[in-house]
């Protein structure tokens, strides 16, 4: 049995991942990545391995991905979270031809081809409109936890317009809002309403093709994935429950098993 | 005695001056804007008639400016807080041509003429970077009280180079300078850097034409101050008034409409 760990340090969350070459997930973790990358990436390896009751020395190949994938100390190596996410949302979903990855502090999409390559991308992390930071930002405004933005939301009957240009200005926005009478619940609504109105246009910008696989910790709220549905006016693929934020991770680990497969054929020849 | 008021409703905070036929200044008051934007005006210009020991039928006109203008119940007009930052400014340093009010949401650039009329102007009105809330949003990740950011910045012996634009994720990166080990001073500095290499790039888009004149709350910060100096290469203006310009400004144009409202009077009598 061969097994490999995909480890992914995100903006907002660092997830890790141990896979066995049926590629199942035999150990997952996932936590808030902080400031000190390196430290976070180890803590959160260690925990991984604990859970699964494995040493290090049994893990064959480790793949880090993510904004701090340089900064993992034990990594063999690193992979662009692009490259893991094609990989493992084609994985989940075969006939994936575009990624939307909305993260805490990051938005992202891509088109692969039939093999699974990105042929085109565009990403946004230099503003919080268009990405989880603004669904942060709107709930906290209105005195609820990022925890609470979907149990808030579910209970939305309408959405009210939010502009969504700017995460500091939808403050105003907000209490504007609030001071007419509109509901928490469908003010967060509207914040998903624009945020999902971004993703769009940028999975425009790559000339998206279904299918569509959404991922990232986002995507967990059932009310994005409606509404990127009904904008799309297409049916979309999500991976299931909290593997919707371990897609990019398992593209790392799946990978990883790849990379193997290719170094011992490599050594078979010589 | 006729007196004049200007009450300026900004996002952040509400301003109210109130002049004498001679334009000197004989009251005023700072206040919270918070969420009741027409409670704030009506507390401001209160505030303003204590200042001044007068009852308001004493004061013969009101403008309202800002961006809350239209919410000043009690005022007779309305002015845009563009043509009173300018009229404000013009009126303190008579050789301004240029002024920069950066406020706690917006940063505006403005050219005037020798009269203080608007010849152009440029602003964020889409994204608050480069607005006092960067400011802010560093102040609260470091715990510095707002009004001792500027003389932590001059402090700075090696200035770190911010590389967010969203005021939302400086929060985040200012903390992770700290992580690495930066000093408080040395991150304050990149922040007061990025914030004036954003204002200049808004200036140079009207024509940065001397004198240039600075004002609106972020005026205040004696390391902004420096820093904007440093990156236009001369001495900007700073008046003890700079918060109040535009409600200056706004209090000089109500003086103006008195006076007209005067004139036909005089043109009948001679």
């Amino acid at each position: 049995m061969t097994l490999t760990a995909g480890i992914d340090v995100g903006s907002t969350y660092t997830k890790a991942l141990i896979l066995n070459d049926d590629y199942q997930i035999i150990s997952r973790a996932l936590t808030n990545t902080g400031f000190k990358l390196a430290e976070t990436s180890w803590r959160l390896y260690e925990q991984v391995l604990a859970q699964a009751g494995l040493q290090k020395d049994k893990i064959a190949y480790v793949v880090a991905t993510g904004f701090g994938r340089h900064l993992v100390p034990f990594s063999n190596v690193a992979v662009t979270d692009l490259t893991a996410s094609a990989r493992g949302a084609t994985f989940l979903f075969p006939n994936t031809r575009t990624i939307l990855d909305v993260g805490g502090q990051t938005m992202k999409a891509s088109r692969l081809d039939a093999h699974a390559r990105v042929k085109s991308f565009r990403l946004n992390d230099k503003c919080a409109a268009g990405t989880g930071a603004f669904l942060e930002k709107t709930a906290h405004y209105m005195g609820f936890t990022t925890e609470e933005i979907g149990p808030l939301v579910a209970t939305s009957k309408e959405p009210v317009p939010i502009s969504g240009v700017c995460a500091v200005f939808a403050e105003s926005e907000v209490i504007n809002q609030l001071s007419l009478g509109s509901a928490p619940a469908d003010i967060m609504h509207g914040a998903i309403v624009s945020l999902v109105d971004r993703s769009v246009q940028l999975m425009k910008r790559v000339q998206m093709e279904p299918e569509f696989t959404l991922i990232g910790g986002i995507l967990r709220f059932e009310t994005m994935i409606r509404v990127v549905r009904q904008h799309l006016k297409a049916e979309v693929n999500v991976p299931e429950g909290d593997l919707v934020q371990f897609t990019t991770a398992l593209g790392a680990a799946i990978l990883g098993h790849q990379r193997l497969r290719k170094l011992r054929e490599q050594y078979q020849q010589r | 005695m006729a007196y004049a008021a200007g009450v300026d409703v900004g996002s952040t905070q509400t301003k109210a001056i109130i002049i004498n036929e001679a334009e000197r200044i004989i009251g005023r008051a700072l206040i919270d804007t918070g969420a009741n934007v027409v409670m704030a005006a009506e507390r401001a210009f209160a505030e303003a008639l204590k200042s001044a020991s007068i009852q308001e039928p004493e004061v013969e006109y009101v403008i309202g400016t800002g961006y809350g203008r239209y919410r000043v119940s009690f005022g007779n007009a309305q002015v845009t807080e563009i043509s009173c930052h300018g009229r404000g400014a013009v009126h303190i340093f008579p050789r301004t041509r240029t002024v920069l009010d950066m406020g706690g949401q917006d940063t505006k650039a403005i050219r005037v003429s020798p009269t203080g009329e608007i010849l152009d102007f440029c602003m964020n009105d889409k994204c608050a970077a480069g607005t006092g809330r960067f400011l802010g949003a560093a102040a609260a990740a470091l715990e510095i009280p707002l009004n001792e950011l500027g003389s932590y910045a001059l402090r700075a012996e090696r200035p770190v180079r911010i590389s967010t634009t969203c005021t939302v994720f400086a929060e985040s990166e200012v903390l992770s300078w700290l992580g690495k080990g930066k000093k408080i001073e040395d991150i304050l500095l990149g922040v007061h850097q990025s914030i004036a290499a954003r204002s200049v790039g808004l200036l140079r888009r009207v024509g940065i034409e001397e004198e240039v004149t600075f004002t609106g709350g972020v005026a205040r910060n004696i390391g902004m101050i420096e820093a904007i100096n440093k990156a236009l290469g001369l001495k900007v203006n700073v008046s003890e008034e700079s918060h109040f310009m535009g409600a200056l400004g706004a209090a000089l144009f109500a003086l103006d409409h008195i006076r007209a409202s005067r004139a036909p009077a005089a043109v009948v009598e001679a």
